[in-house]
């Protein structure tokens, strides 16, 4: 194997400066493998062996961890490592028969490294583009607006061992995209303005204004923030040495959805000036931001944003003037989890842990990052938090609906005239978003991702709201055209491709359903497949660990239930008689009128009765 | 203060603060189904055998903490056709042949199989490819038949202090791995004297040489149902230098 080519004291050596770089600490892990890959370009198991020995921790532990994340890999994936991001989307845009071409060009298979060692082609779960897709990332820079031209230049670039840094610099833009604008991404506030608000009103009164605001949380779960601020703030440090913790969630990983991704790249000082509000609303005196894998390429300008704050005196010592309060913020990377956008699974995470979602309680609030009070708040949320600090609470619950307050960004890809991030108040209702967009023809959307909801023509009246359809943002519209039954088939390979595989029913419990799935696309289902799909779905609702074995088959649910002929045209035999028979019902009619023409019969009755005559 | 209680299946059940609905009710002599639960670990809640409705939700009897007053939901059709299902995964999901195993009739999983009368695997079998690690000399692994409780992870951690074993990979492609770079069992410190040796529900890590000692027939599920038992100690059966 290739791990022969690394000696133990020269992978040593080589991971020397990174394991000094980050203090030899065991909860910083996940970095120093993500680092140590960027070395050797995949993590041979020399090197697992030092950097457990580096950090003091098991190695079957170090070897779990790098295990557990699809960005780490214990075997060579090639020089250049090229993913498509597999989102229903990208699939809509051709992906699929692009992915084929590449292949086809580079003479190799999917998923595996060429002979040479040169190249391996794969897919991933989305990766944030669906407004510009589709896309891939190379190097773990994205490539947007893919085309069959430019995937022929993609194959002549590799073969001729081009450096990616080489490649043309327009391929790699991502664009904004942003497509209407209320109170967030219309402000005009200057770097620090909102945490020297916040400041200027004092702790008390800030947390009142956040509280008269009624601000819940933007990642999906719409938890109310007040309460997480108030608990975290209110709970006893257990450790003495260490104080409270503020994360900000930038691990957007719903499929679908990417507007973290336009307010981290436009909006950056306006997060972070989120998260400074909000710890020094709880006393925290450290942050951190957990930034998805795909998103290491937002990396340096974010760096860079908060060199700047800095020196602007508005992170470190004393930060405003505040005499009592020290705030930094670190950006830990992710490497390719989507559980990790649950709370607990991204504190594990963060903690250089494989990550699984913790047994609630205890809360993060009360015990979260290394066992402190910690608020996790998403992306959004933050910024809508400095809002509030710069306008005050009664202005913000003056937007929206009286139980869902405030505004909410929207991702809106799939069938329509500009996809692209929208900021409406809360209450706005599907169709109007459909207008907007330009989705003539819809057929369905859905809302807040493979986890959220699957809408019908019939529902498109309803609201985006708590209290209606909640969202964490995703909207992905699903033309006439579009087969409902090949989208949920996506989403149940998504969650089993997904499923951190720590509790049976969601471990077990997705790749049925993906087998499932499909069987029925290969035209081998039945009915039986349906009913199974069923019971595996009330199954995993009640017993998985967390929200994403809970919800893992709603999109079948949906779609089973709004649109089952895109099933049942696949199925081989439906292989189910009603209990009723429709025909033999309305016996008594007939009975009763003395008729028994064939209008007087339904279905293969009336047929016959016809031949007879 | 009167000492707090649970109803569980409408039975009033006392318990002491901390305590978690499957600590109660096994105090009480109640059998709640559990496979990753172990009276001397930390709870884990990741096979949900224990799953049981405490006021009309579902939950995981070994981590949930009892209240006072709370309603539990244990022994009834809904539950155990859920746990049925959750056993049906697991015999699916590794290579479970319990007519040649060694650990047949004292095996966790076989024995709650029985008891909860499940009559097939049900589901398409995944027939993993998971080969045998018989490097060590008292020990053999056979992961086929590993149902990932972590049982022998938390031992060998918490009591051992060797942390032989650990979780890799994801999803359906978790696996227990051993803490060696040569990921052999030979190349650890492990040795038949550990906790970890001896805890296993199923028949993973068995001792060589000491193959079908007690006869099948004679073992502890074959004498009795798994709730008819007193509350378990160990799940060391025939296979075992304590047996």
């Amino acid at each position: 194997m290739a791990d022969e080519c690394f000696d133990a004291t020269a992978v040593a050596a080589l991971l020397q400066p990174i394991v000094e770089r980050h203090r030899r600490d065991p909860l910083r892990l996940l970095q120093i493998l993500r680092e140590a890959q960027e070395v050797f370009g995949y993590l041979p198991r020399t090197a697992l062996t030092a950097i457990a020995d580096a950090v003091e921790l098991p190695r079957a532990r170090v070897e779990g961890v790098a295990g557990f994340y699809s960005f780490l890999h214990l075997k060579p994936v090639g020089r250049y490592r090229i993913l498509f991001s597999d989102h229903v989307t990208d699939r809509m845009l051709g992906s699929v028969e692009l992915m084929d071409r590449l292949c086809n060009r580079l003479w190799i298979e999917r998923g595996k490294v060429s002979e040479d060692g040169l190249v391996s082609v794969d897919t991933t779960s989305c990766t944030g583009m669906c407004d510009q897709g589709p896309a891939l990332l190379v190097g773990g820079r994205p490539l947007t607006r893919l085309s069959a031209e430019r995937i022929d230049r993609i194959s002549e670039l590799v073969r001729a061992q081009v450096a990616v840094s080489d490649w043309p610099e327009e391929w790699f833009l991502v664009a904004d995209n942003i497509r209407r604008r209320d109170v967030l991404l219309a402000s005009a506030a200057t770097p620090g303005e909102a945490l020297r608000a916040a400041v200027a009103r004092g702790r008390e009164q800030l947390l009142h204004e956040l509280k008269r605001s009624n601000l819940r949380g933007r990642g999906g779960a719409g938890f109310t923030t007040h309460t997480k601020w108030e608990t975290a703030r209110r709970a006893p440090c257990g450790d003495p040495q260490g104080g409270r913790y503020l994360v900000c969630n930038a691990d957007e990983g719903e499929p679908g959805t990417f507007k973290d991704r336009v307010l981290l790249a436009s909006h950056a000082d306006l997060v972070f000036d989120g998260m400074s509000v909000a710890a020094f609303a709880i006393g925290a005196g450290q942050g951190l931001l957990y930034l998805r894998g795909e998103y290491a390429w937002l990396l340096p300008a974010l760096h860079e944003k908060l060199a700047r704050r800095r020196r602007n005196g508005l992170l470190g010592v004393a930060v405003c003037g505040q005499e009592d309060w020290n705030f930094d913020i670190d950006i830990h990377l992710g490497a390719g989890a989507y559980v990790c956008g649950e709370e607990t699974a991204l504190l594990e995470s963060l903690e250089g842990r494989r990550g699984v979602p913790r047994i609630r309680p205890p809360y993060p609030a009360q015990q979260g990052y290394r066992g402190q009070p910690t608020v996790v708040n998403n992306v959004e949320t933050l910024c809508k938090a400095a809002l509030i600090a710069l306008r005050g609470g009664d202005w913000f619950a003056g937007l929206g609906s009286k139980q869902s307050t405030g505004t909410k960004l929207l991702s809106i890809a799939g069938d329509v005239e500009s996809p692209g991030v929208y900021e409406y108040p809360f209450g706005v209702s599907i169709d109007q978003v459909l207008h907007d967009c330009g989705a003539g023809n819809a057929q369905a959307v859905q809302v807040g991702g493979p986890s959220g909801s699957c809408l019908a023509l019939h529902e498109f009246s309803r609201r985006i709201a708590f209290e209606d359809v909640p969202t964490a943002g995703a909207f992905t519209v699903f033309g006439a055209h579009r087969d409902l039954f090949e989208v949920a088939r996506n989403f149940a390979h998504f969650f089993a491709h997904e499923s951190c595989g720590f509790c049976t029913p969601c471990r077990v419990g997705t790749t049925l359903v993906a087998n499932c799935m499909d069987k029925i696309a290969r035209g081998d289902g039945s009915q039986y497949d349906i009913n199974e799909i069923f019971r595996i779905h009330r199954l995993l609702h009640a017993a998985s660990h967390c929200g994403l074995g809970q919800t893992a088959c709603n999109p079948l649910f949906d779609t089973l239930n709004k649109f089952r002929p895109a099933y049942e045209r696949r199925l081989r035999s439906l292989d189910f008689a009603p209990a009723f028979d429709l025909d033999q019902s309305l016996s008594i009619a007939r009975q009763m009128t003395g008729r028994d023409d064939p209008a007087a019969h339904f279905g293969p009755a009336a047929g016959v009765q016809r031949a007879e005559r | 203060m009167n000492t707090p209680s649970l109803l569980l299946d409408g039975l009033p059940v006392p318990f002491s603060v901390g305590q978690t609905i499957m600590e109660a009710a096994t105090a009480a002599g109640i059998f709640i189904p559990h496979l990753c639960h172990h009276p001397d670990f930390k709870p884990q809640g990741s096979c949900k055998l224990c799953t049981v409705k405490a006021n009309g939700r579902y939950v995981s009897a070994c981590t949930m903490p009892a209240k006072d007053g709370m309603e539990v939901e244990n022994n009834s059709p809904d539950l155990n056709d859920k746990r049925r299902t959750l056993l049906q995964m697991l015999f699916v999901e590794g290579n479970h042949f319990c007519p040649s195993c060694e650990k047949s009739g004292d095996c966790l999983l076989q024995a709650l199989a029985y008891e909860l009368e499940m009559l097939t695997a049900h589901f398409p079998q995944f027939y993993p490819d998971r080969p045998v690690d018989a490097s060590h000399p008292e020990v053999l692994l056979d992961f086929n038949r590993c149902i990932l409780c972590e049982l022998c992870v938390r031992a060998s951690r918490d009591v051992d202090g060797k942390n032989v074993f650990a979780l890799s990979g994801r999803g359906i492609g978790k696996h227990l791995i051993v803490n060696a770079e040569s990921g052999r069992l030979a190349d650890t410190g492990f040795a038949l004297a550990d906790k970890a040796a001896h805890v296993c529900p199923v028949g993973v890590i068995l001792a060589k040489r000491r193959g079908f000692l007690q006869p099948i027939g004679c073992r502890r599920y074959d004498r009795q149902p798994i709730a008819m038992q007193p509350a378990r100690p160990l799940a060391s059966g025939g296979n075992g230098p304590e047996s």
